[in-house]
């Protein structure tokens, strides 16, 4: 088995570094790169707890091999905020509405929330409960989390100004 | 970790089945893996080669072509799912695939590597089935069309050989006065299926005139529904024909027991899910109970 080298985009730097073809890009970026806040919990889909945005959408980081990201961008958890002055409005969302507890889950959810927001800045709670199913957790019940996701969105929703400087930034 | 391999990327779809012919049956294809790693993680496959055809956009497609759509093999399932095409001309697949797995799978999972895998419970292959859907496959032999009942041999096998590609599916598009619909069983939402149905009917003059069901999960492979079709074709479009008619399920199929549902539970629900299926497939069709 020959180590291939990868280039790609994390959280907005470009990295270069060798990989094996069996790796999993989750263990890449906890092992090799020290970022944790990606969770490995299930490892077979089911959890998304592993959940990174790749090419802004939600992908299993415990089923993409590592090879498979050469030339992409990978956005994890860590790309979001530097520190507590500038988290996120949908962190600071989980936040105030409780919707942390164990904490485990979380980085997945504001994963897959931010992407669903981009795609659908005013989502229903039915359209947001249909986009993260694919993530469990198992202290919260789900409740404050929707609440948080609607929230987040609301006040972005209220934020915008009007005019062509309107709209998310992207990452 | 995943047993140890070796990676390739060809840029070609030609490219690829030459490198697939030169490998032999120690090669495995990779699309969005969310099939094969977890296989390959429970050491259930252990391919000496992995060719990965996630960046062939020649398979990454989908085209309306008058009355059939074509969909390339690496078209992913949240493709599918967003497609205008898809939901206007095959909007049963549509609704098959928005009830499977989740946004994180679909943004990588392929429809190709969902009919290859050949699991039973695939639940893009009911709806392909009503559809009389037919498979092109590309091989060191050139090209050839497999309509998609003779394309699964058992679970986890197709007609594939050594060096095939799945490259598209052509599937024909509902005309006026079809209707369609699937029903699929599950704990929970997103989980494979315990069992499902499609049904597809054509009603004219107060009759079945064409009437298509295919079922998953109960059987080696996802199979037609014979027996009930038989049961439809030509008689009257009342419900109690329906009612009658959904009961040959249990004719048609040979369910399994395992941790997901017990045959006798499967063989119940067939006949409910063929029910609902021919039922609301009847409501889309326009509805005029005979
Ligand atoms: C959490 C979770 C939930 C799921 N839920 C569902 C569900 O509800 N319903 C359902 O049906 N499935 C479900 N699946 C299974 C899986 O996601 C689908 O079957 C998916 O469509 C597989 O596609 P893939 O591109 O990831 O295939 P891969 O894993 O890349 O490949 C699967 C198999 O097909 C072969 N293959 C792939 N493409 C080709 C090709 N073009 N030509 C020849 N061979 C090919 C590969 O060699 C491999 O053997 C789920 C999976 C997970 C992890
Ligand atoms: S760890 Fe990847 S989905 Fe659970
Ligand atoms: S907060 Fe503990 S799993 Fe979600």
């Amino acid at each position: 088995m020959e180590p291939r080298v990868i280039r790609f985009r994390l959280n907005g730097e470009w990295v270069r570094l060798s990989v094996m073809p069996n790796e999993l890009l989750i263990n890449v970026l906890r092992e090799k790169l020290h970022l944790t806040g990606t969770k490995y919990w299930c490892g077979i889909g089911e959890c998304g707890g592993c959940t990174v945005l790749l090419d802004g959408e939600p992908v299993l980081s415990c089923l993409t091999l590592a090879v498979d990201v050469d030339g992409r961008k990978v956005t994890t958890i860590e790309g979001l905020a530097t520190g507590e002055d500038d988290l996120t409005p949908l962190q600071r969302a989980f936040i105030e509405e409780g919707a942390i507890q164990c904490g485990f889950c979380t980085p997945g959810f504001i994963l897959t929330a931010q992407a669903l927001l981009r795609e659908n800045p005013n989502p229903t709670e039915e359209e947001i409960r249909e986009y993260v199913r694919g993530n469990l957790c198992r202290c919260t019940g789900y409740v404050s989390i929707i609440r948080a996701v609607k929230r987040a969105a609301s006040e972005a929703v209220k934020s915008r100004r009007p005019g062509p400087a309107a709209g998310a930034a992207s990452g | 970790m995943l047993p140890e391999f070796e990676y390739h990327r060809p840029a070609s779809l030609e490219e690829a089945v030459r490198l697939l012919s030169e490998l032999g049956p120690d090669a495995k294809v990779i699309a969005g893996g969310t099939d094969l790693v977890v296989k390959m993680r429970a050491g259930l496959v252990s391919p000496r080669h992995v060719v990965d055809l996630s960046r062939l956009t020649e398979i990454r497609f989908i085209r309306d072509e008058g009355d059939r759509l074509k969909i390339g093999a690496g078209t992913t399932l949240w493709e599918i799912e967003n497609s205008r095409e898809v939901a206007r001309g095959v909007p049963v697949l549509r609704e098959a695939v928005e009830e499977m797995a989740s946004w994180h799978v679909k943004t990588t999972a392929t429809i190709g590597g969902n009919l290859c895998n050949a699991s039973p419970a695939a639940d893009a292959a009911p709806p392909l089935m009503v559809h009389d859907a037919t498979l092109v496959v590309v091989g060191p032999e050139g090209r050839r069309e497999v309509p998609i009942g003779e394309f699964f041999t058992g679970p986890g096998q197709t007609v594939l050989g050594v060096g095939e590609i799945l490259a598209e599916v052509v599937v024909p598009k509902m005309r006026r006065g079809q209707g369609a619909a699937f029903e699929k069983l599950t704990v929970r939402e997103g989980a494979l299926s315990i069992a499902s149905a499609a049904a597809l009917v054509e009603i004219s003059g107060g009759r079945f005139v064409d009437a298509r069901v295919a079922l998953g999960a109960v059987a080696p492979t996802p199979i037609r529904a014979l027996k009930v079709e038989r049961a439809l074709k030509g008689r009257p479009a009342t419900r109690e024909i329906l009612r009658s008619a959904s009961r040959e399920a249990k004719a048609d199929i040979k369910p399994i027991t395992d941790v997901r549902g017990s045959r006798e539970y499967r063989e119940e629900m067939s006949v409910v899910l063929v029910r609902r299926a021919l039922e609301r497939a009847v409501e889309r069709a326009g509805g005029a109970w005979a």
